[in-house]
């Protein structure tokens, strides 16, 4: 089908894919020659939908949620595959073309909100350039949106905060202004990348309860990336577990949770903190994440996994299974543990 | 912005001591030249009674810290005392001659500032690419270059091979704008040169390490243009140190202009100074010495302010 009939504001057709992740490997220039930081991610989000994606740090989730926007490093960097959203693929439109896309079609949140603003720029200015960035409106039209967006994610005085700088809120009204910039061109999907990994526990909670809600409010889809289980849980849908640079997992969340299919993920359940009540202590993975230049050459967990046969040196696809994939060749012969709740 | 009467009032009271200091340093030049000041107002071969004329007559007999507080009196009122050589006020002398300092100077940051700035900026934009490094290259060589061999080159090529410009003197702004910048051009841009140069190093190396930080990234994924990124918020946010090192090359223009304006033979503050001194003529050599400080203290204190206008974080420091 022809790229541009696709383009611009049209609709998803109902169970159609609004991203559409396929085979992409990322890969970085090093002194060497190139290193592969991702080997054939897929993953799909259907309007609507919340998917998690989840791993330890350094497993590539960041790295695949920067591709889908293209935020990479300019230089030394090189995508394959395909990203198709809304029916086109964005891995060769131009950094122009992407810039039509970013804010606007796909809204992205960080981790580090303390950070993650410019220092010298008001509140107000943040979201309103956005707004002035992608949409045909003046300026007054601009500031009304930003306190109309500044209201809507629970912020209690909109117009004081937004003539307020960065370093005089606290992170969760900080984390509030990011996703108030993400969403003010009300785009269909929010990219939200760890958004309450560097907040405090309760604060966590109500920012996690703003996106779920907004999320079911305005009908946008989330990706959300985080190391929390617990929160994929409590929010998702569907998940996906990656480790060193794959998918191993992808299923719906119930699903995962009440039997899990590959090793690492039940290594990821039961290493969550509410299995105390059954178990003595917190149970965790043994080893650590192979580097990027001493990948093995078959199953990349097998060096950790505790189920590992010699056969698992041989190169592991995803296997669908029903809804479900799994990137074990073991999966059928193994029963693991579940989260035990729900 | 409330704060900002704040700042004021801090900055000025932490000049007090600066301007107390400096001015006593600026005092003290006459007695740290080694022998008796009266002898070195006197000049050679002077008598008994003329020697003890002079000391009754500028109060050397009197301790140090009273002579200090009657100069400071009177400088005050602004009296600067008279040269030795012409018996002309000081003052007179400087203000008469400080038109011609203040275009050149002011001139040559002009043109540093609309050359390094961009050039900076570009550098920073591209970094890593070929444009990157000429850039870099040829700054590296500009800030070695010193500004006398610079402005003889400039004079040999564009007033005696091209005739485009006059190769010495200068004329008052107030008498012919036109011409005066005419003929401060050739010195203005001598200076320039190494202004341009640091500017355009500093410029770069600051915003590298901004466009290092992770809103930028915020700003990429927001959507806006590259332009807007680092013309917009790039540069805001190394206002301040763009600030700084702007104060910082006025000293150095204004130090750098006693060699140059001796080049071109500019009857402004710095061939009073270098002649002043050559001669002993010391109460001129002392008024220029406190006329300059006075000029540094205030670009500072102006820094300062335009500083915490600029930057939220710096008046909240404050």
């Amino acid at each position: 089908m022809n790229v541009l009939a696709q383009s611009h504001g049209r609709l998803t057709l109902p169970g159609e894919n609004l991203l559409d992740i396929r085979n992409l490997c990322v890969f970085f220039r090093g002194d060497s020659g190139w290193l592969q930081m991702l080997k054939d991610v897929s993953l799909t989000v259907k309007p609507g939908e919340v998917v998690g994606l989840v791993g330890e740090s350094g497993c590539g989730k960041s790295l695949t949620a920067l591709s889908v926007l293209n935020l990479l490093p300019l230089r030394g960097c090189r995508r394959t595959g395909q990203i198709l959203f809304e029916g086109e693929d964005l891995v060769p439109v131009s950094e122009s073309g992407m810039r039509a896309i970013r804010g606007r079609r796909i809204g992205m949140i960080f981790q580090e909100p303390m950070s993650a603003l410019d220092p010298v720029f008001t509140v107000g200015t943040q979201i309103s350039e956005t707004v002035l960035a992608h949409l045909n409106v003046s300026r007054k039209e601009a500031d009304e949106r930003t306190v109309e967006a500044l209201a809507n994610v629970g912020i209690a005085s909109p117009r004081n905060v937004a003539a307020m700088y960065p370093m005089s809120l606290s992170g969760g009204m900080r984390q509030r202004v990011m996703i108030a910039i993400a969403l003010i061109c009300e785009p269909r999907l929010l990219i939200a990348d760890e958004p309450t990994t560097a907040l405090d526990v309760t604060i966590q909670a109500q920012i996690m309860d703003l996106l779920l809600e907004l999320g079911s409010r305005t009908g946008i889809a989330i990706l959300f990336i985080t190391h929390n289980l617990g929160l994929v849980a409590e929010s998702c849908s569907r998940m996906l577990t990656m480790y060193a640079g794959e998918i191993v997992e992808d299923g719906p969340v119930q699903d995962i949770l009440a039997r899990p299919l590959h090793p690492y993920t039940a290594g990821l359940l039961g290493s969550l903190p509410h299995r105390q009540a059954r178990k003595s202590r917190l149970s965790s993975i043994p080893g650590r994440v192979p580097s990027i230049t001493e990948m093995p050459s078959g199953c990349r967990f097998g060096p950790r996994c505790s189920y590992a046969e010699p056969e698992c040196n041989a190169p592991q696809s995803l296997l669908p299974l029903g809804a479900r994939h799994v990137r074990c060749r073991r999966h059928e012969t193994l029963s693991l543990a579940g989260s035990g709740h729900e | 912005m409330h704060k900002l009467p704040l700042v004021i009032g801090n900055r000025l009271w932490q000049l007090l001591p600066i301007i107390v200091l400096a001015t006593f340093v600026v005092f003290a030049l006459l007695h740290l030249v080694p022998g008796d000041p009266a002898l070195v107002l006197a000049g050679d071969y002077a008598s008994d009674e003329r020697l003890a004329e002079i000391r009754k007559l500028y109060g050397f007999d009197q301790p140090l810290v009273v002579q200090y507080g009657l100069w400071l009196l009177q400088v005050v009122q602004g009296d600067l005392g008279r040269s030795l050589l012409s018996s002309q006020p000081v003052l007179e002398m400087i203000l008469h001659r400080l038109p011609n300092t203040l275009l050149i100077a002011t001139y040559a940051l002009v043109v540093a500032a609309f050359v390094g700035i961009p050039l900076g900026v570009l550098a920073a934009a591209r970094s890593g690419s070929r444009l990157d490094s000429f850039v870099t290259s040829i700054a590296s060589l500009g800030v070695a270059l010193p500004s006398f061999w610079l402005a003889m080159l400039l004079v040999l090529h564009f007033s005696l091979q091209l005739r485009l410009f006059p190769t010495t003197g200068a004329v008052y702004f107030t008498t012919d704008p036109l011409a005066a910048i005419h003929y401060a051009t050739l010195p203005s841009l001598a200076l320039a040169v190494g202004v341009i140069a640091e500017l355009t190093r500093q410029v770069r190396s600051a915003l590298l390490e901004v466009f290092n930080s992770q809103y930028i990234r915020t700003l990429r994924a927001k959507g806006l243009s590259r332009t807007a990124i680092v013309w917009q918020h790039g540069l805001r946010n190394i206002s301040v140190t763009l600030l700084t090192l702007l104060g910082l090359q006025v000293n150095r223009l204004l130090s750098g202009a006693v060699v140059i304006e001796a080049v071109f033979a500019i009857p402004g503050v710095g061939t009073l100074v270098s002649y002043s001194a050559i001669n002993k003529d010391f109460p001129v050599v002392q008024g220029v010495v406190l006329i300059l400080v006075t000029m540094v203290i205030l670009i500072n204190l102006i820094v300062d302010i335009f500083s915490a206008l600029l930057d939220p974080r710096v008046a909240e420091a404050s």
